[in-house]
């Protein structure tokens, strides 16, 4: 019998400051159980790969307000696949309009939640995705 | 006890029984900022002495403006602030601007530029030009303010970290354009203490950061005594999620060290505070709002005159640019933003505010249209000539209620004051994260009154729609080519500049560093010499301390 | 078996995904990890492994910043284990170390690994001892631990490091206040954080004096040093490296193993303490019965002197059979 908990990485690439929205997730997912990684503000695409796979974590999360996030967005992908890490539940959010959503998720992104999203839906979206990927470990083993 | 209530002819008695017995909505009675608020306000709840509390506009403590004649004698200043892409296409978003009646410029910088790194750092890979205009040079300075005569506008730059070297390639820009720095007019935000708290764009450590600040006080004091050097700002603190009280008094203490620094600098209190002016946030509680722009006024003028012994008035002074509150913005049904920002507007006006931005109503989305720019111009524009607001001096002045809060909000402040004191300082404050958690906290509490439904959001958890995802509205996109464009031009400026005078000017500002005279003279002499912005940064960074975030989750 | 087999196999060669995954199975429980481990086990004991304790604010994420950067300037590998509280509510926990390290995530010689305390009391994890062996096993030569730090002394670290560090500062946690929580009987380096505040050496000074006021003396006649730093400049940072390293010294000079022998020992009975009293309380049924014999009136010493009164007799009587029938 295992005792898995969600293990959550909160990452914030490029330069933009903005941490209210990364910083509210976090404390949300805290309070639904998880255990949340942040690593702060200004990270590199590898910096915020290499932290996911010291910490092993099953979901990474990118914040990004600052209009970059099709430039690195996909590099933290490449960064964390280079690590294999490229299983983990990736999903992102911030200002992104939503053409770049779609074309996001239909690259390795499992899902975007745009500006106004309430945080108890991440966190619910996050659990339900995570239970459906422990149960087919289960069955795996 | 119910005997004496039938019988009792006291009107207060009276309505009090019928409130308490009245069937009241099931909402909470708060401020936006979560304060428990009273049915009805009296004079019981607002003692204040008119000649003490309030005083007269453009007299001490300037709780009903800082002009005697307010907005009769001139409205406000509609400054909207611009910038996207490359230095020439914010040129032409400023001509558009000025050639709509707009009166001063506003310049927002892309986050490279914030941080002070050059388009070609591999740090600013897919952010040139994304959320303001990328600077990377005295030659992008000079392209932005192409035709724009630097003697006759005024010019307000968002900017923190790296003002220094931005205000120098301004000046520097003007020198070019044949204006002497006694000749330009406009404000650099330059408040560095806000940035470890809130807004996140800092260079190096917090001690060398001030010493910068100082140093640049004192050059503009000899040099360019026109121009603001610090905005000191509470807007950021407050899109940060703070409340209103956090957002008065974490400002004003920020706006108390400065002072402090200059002082201790050897400058004279009068000869630099009449210089700092103050940035603040517009948000929804209208009457909160207004009453917290009258209490800033009323503490700043306290403060300086009886604590920090200023002796003109000009220093007792808080002057303000207010914007609209970008965070009260929603993604869904993004057209009622648009009433979101006149209700803003309308309490930055009641509340004296010198100058304004009006956000547009795709800012939650991306960069504005400039149709949606224009509303946002015009919403300023209908408040001014339309409502007749305009016409009376603090008009709400004497109300219980807005007394009462102005008092309620002073008080807070206070308290906090006292508390960053006793925790050793604004600076041992940002460090140990004591103001960063206090936001936090804020933020969370909030996001949770909104998620519960405790707090009303219109279009987001009540009178939502069908369809409220994607927007029917026009975006704004910036070009990748602006980056590959920014790369070419700073290539081409490093192969044609005289290399041996940038690198002189770099070495004199590491020696600068090291022997602690002034480094504001030093930036604008690299400033001419074409040295980058980055270049400038990066000896900053190799000679003082550099800056880590506190944990404060 | 073959994950754990495949696991074993990068772990040694040197894959930090490896690692990563192997800790995951440590906190998790999962079995898959006692197999890894008893495949590594020969490999470890070799790294020096530091706890580094104090109250909160104390500083001591700079200071293991500042460890990690002397180590590191040693061309010494390092492994951190940052332990931070879980939430007793619902189980989840914002682990924030890195923030403070992020200069280190991208250097190939420091492995830095965040853990929530899951319940834990003691200032470090269940599987914080298990982490740390698989760090060990990886290869990483200086183990930094660092402990929640939530006020009281974490005595479990002891059982979890060679050498234990104490951080306090001036003002946050305050000296009196830490010699009354027991921080002497863990402590083998004191570190006064903050060296430039007041009071820095006021602190410094009592706690020397506590030091040599001693009477009992619990680290078999080490003689504990305080050492002066300001983390955040790396003033002093090289006396508290040659603390550590005189105390490693006087380990290694024939102490080690009785040490780690000792340190072990005292942590499973402190963690069998806890073990015995949550099964007596809630599984054994002691709960109810204190509360009924409170409810009879009884003192509270009573109730206690009754309990253990009536363990001995069950205690003799399963173990004894009809030895107790007289």
């Amino acid at each position: 019998m295992t005792e898995r908990r969600i293990r959550v990485l909160i990452g914030k690439p490029g330069l933009d400051g903005h941490d209210r929205g990364a910083k509210t997730v976090a404390s949300v997912l805290r309070d639904h159980g998880m255990e949340v990684v942040y690593t702060g503000l200004h990270q590199t695409p590898a910096m915020i790969a290499e932290a996911a796979a010291q910490e092993d974590v099953d979901v990474v999360g990118l914040s990004l307000l600052s209009g970059a996030h099709m430039a690195l967005f996909p590099r933290v992908r490449d960064e964390l696949t280079a690590r294999g890490k490229g299983d983990v539940l990736l999903v992102g959010g911030g200002i992104i309009p939503h053409d770049d959503m779609d074309s996001l998720e239909g690259d390795g992104f499992a899902k975007l939640f745009g500006p106004g999203t309430p945080t108890t839906d991440i966190a619910t979206w996050i659990q339900e995705e995570m239970e459906k990927r422990f149960e087919r470990e289960g069955e795996e083993a | 006890m119910s005997g004496a209530a039938e019988t009792t002819t006291d009107p207060r008695a009276l309505w009090e029984e019928a409130l308490n017995s009245a069937k009241l909505r099931d909402v909470d009675f708060t401020t936006l900022s979560g304060e428990e608020l009273k049915a009805l306000y009296t004079s019981e709840d607002a003692s204040f002495d008119e000649e003490r509390d309030l005083g007269m506009p453009g007299q001490f403590p300037f709780t009903r403006g800082v002009h005697p004649t307010m907005y009769r004698g001139r409205l406000w200043t509609m400054r909207q602030f611009a910038g996207f892409g490359s230095a020439a296409q914010t040129n032409e978003r400023f001509k558009f601007l000025l050639a709509h009646g707009q009166t001063g410029l506003s310049v927002a910088f892309d986050f490279p530029t914030l941080m002070g790194r050059d388009s070609d750092d591999e740090l600013s890979l897919g952010e040139v030009g994304q959320v303001g205009v990328a600077i990377s040079s005295l030659a992008d300075m000079e392209t932005l303010f192409d035709g724009i005569p630097l003697g006759e506008v005024s010019t307000s730059m968002t900017i923190n970290g790296p003002a220094p070297i931005l205000l120098a390639f301004y000046i520097a820009a003007a020198e070019n354009q044949g204006v002497a720095p006694e000749a330009i007019r406009g404000t650099v935000q330059n408040d560095i203490l806000k940035e470890y708290q809130a807004q996140h764009a800092w260079l190096v450590a917090p001690e060398p950061a001030l010493r910068m600040i100082t140093d640049m006080m004192s050059y503009c004091a000899d040099r360019a005594p026109q121009w603001n050097t610090i905005s000191i700002s509470g807007y950021h603190i407050r899109e940060a999620g703070s409340t209103a009280a956090q957002e008065l008094a974490f400002t004003l203490a920020n706006g108390m060290e400065y002072v402090r620094r200059g002082v201790a600098a050897g400058m004279d209190v009068d000869s630099f505070a009449p210089r700092l002016s103050f940035f603040f946030d517009s948000h929804l509680d209208f009457f909160e709002e207004i009453c917290k722009f009258r209490a800033a006024r009323r503490i700043w003028a306290r403060k300086l005159r009886d604590e920090f012994g200023a002796k003109d008035p000009k220093s007792w002074m808080v002057r303000f640019h207010t914007q609209t509150a970008g965070v009260s913005l929603t993604a869904q049904q993004p057209e009622n933003n648009i009433v979101r920002t006149a209700y803003e507007a309308l309490a930055a006006v009641l509340g004296g505010t010198q100058s304004l931005h009006t956000n547009s109503m795709d800012e939650t989305l991306s960069l504005p249209t400039e149709k949606a720019v224009k509303i946002a111009l015009r919403t300023q524009q209908i408040l001014a000539e339309e409502t007749e607001v305009a016409n009376v001096i603090d008009p709400l002045a004497g109300s219980y209620f807005v007394e009462a809060q102005t008092n309620r909000l002073e008080a807070e402040a206070e308290a906090y004051f006292q508390e960053i004191e006793e925790r050793g300082g604004v600076v041992p404050c940002i460090e140990s994260g004591f103001i960063q958690s206090e936001i936090h906290r804020s933020a969370v509490k909030y996001q949770r009154a909104v998620e519960r439904g405790d707090k009303r959001v219109v279009g987001v958890n009540c009178y939502t729609e069908e369809g409220d995802g994607p927007p029917e509205i026009d975006l704004h996109r910036i070009d990748p080519a602006v980056e590959r464009e920014q790369h070419r031009r700073l290539g081409e400026l490093r192969s044609t500049r005289d290399e041996k005078g940038a690198g002189e000017a770099l070495e004199a500002i590491r020696a600068a560093c090291r022997d602690g005279s002034n480094l504001q003279a030093r930036f604008v002499a690299a400033a001419h010499a074409y040295c980058t912005l980055g270049e400038i940064a990066q000896v900053l960074r190799e000679e003082f301390d550099q800056y880590k975030e506190p944990k404060i989750l | 078996m073959s994950a754990a087999q495949g696991v074993l196999d990068r772990l040694v060669t040197g894959d930090r995904t490896a690692l990563a995954r192997a800790i995951t199975w440590a906190e998790s429980a999962d079995p898959r990890f006692r197999a890894v481990l008893t495949g590594a086990n020969e490999r470890v004991g070799r790294g020096w492994r530091v706890g580094i304790t104090g109250p909160p604010g104390a500083g001591k994420s700079t200071l293991t910043n500042e460890l990690i950067s002397a180590h590191r300037a040693a061309e010494r590998s390092v492994g951190v284990l940052a332990v931070d509280p879980s939430s007793p509510f619902t189980g989840g926990a914002l682990l924030g170390d890195r923030i403070r390290m992020d200069g280190r995530t991208s250097d190939e010689g420091v492995f830095i690994r965040s853990m929530a305390s899951r319940g834990s009391h003691g200032g470090i994890a269940r599987a914080t001892v298990d982490a740390v062996d698989a760090m060990d096993a990886f290869g990483l030569e200086e183990l930094l631990i660092e402990t929640v730090g939530v006020g009281q002394a974490e005595y479990d670290v002891v059982g979890a490091a060679d050498t234990v560090l104490v951080v306090l500062c001036p003002g946050a946690g305050d000296g009196v206040q830490a010699l009354k929580s027991g921080i002497l009987e863990v402590a083998d380096v004191l570190c006064v954080n903050k060296a430039d505040l007041s009071g820095a050496e006021r602190l410094a000074a009592d706690l020397e004096e506590a030091v040599s006021l001693r009477d009992v003396e619990p680290h078999g006649g080490w003689v504990t040093p305080v050492v002066s730093c300001s983390a955040g400049t790396s003033e002093g940072i090289e006396d508290v490296l040659a603390a550590l390293s005189l105390h490693r010294t006087w380990l290694e000079d024939g102490r080690l193993e009785a040490h780690r022998e000792a340190r072990r020992l005292a942590q499973v009975h402190r963690a069998l303490a806890e073990a015995v009293d949550r099964e007596l309380w809630e599984a054994f049924g002691w709960r109810e019965r204190a509360v009924r014999l409170l409810a009879d009136g009884a003192a509270h010493y009573d109730v206690v002197a009754d309990l253990i009164e009536e363990l001995r007799v069950q205690t003799r009587t399963a173990a004894g059979g009809g030895a107790s029938e007289r």
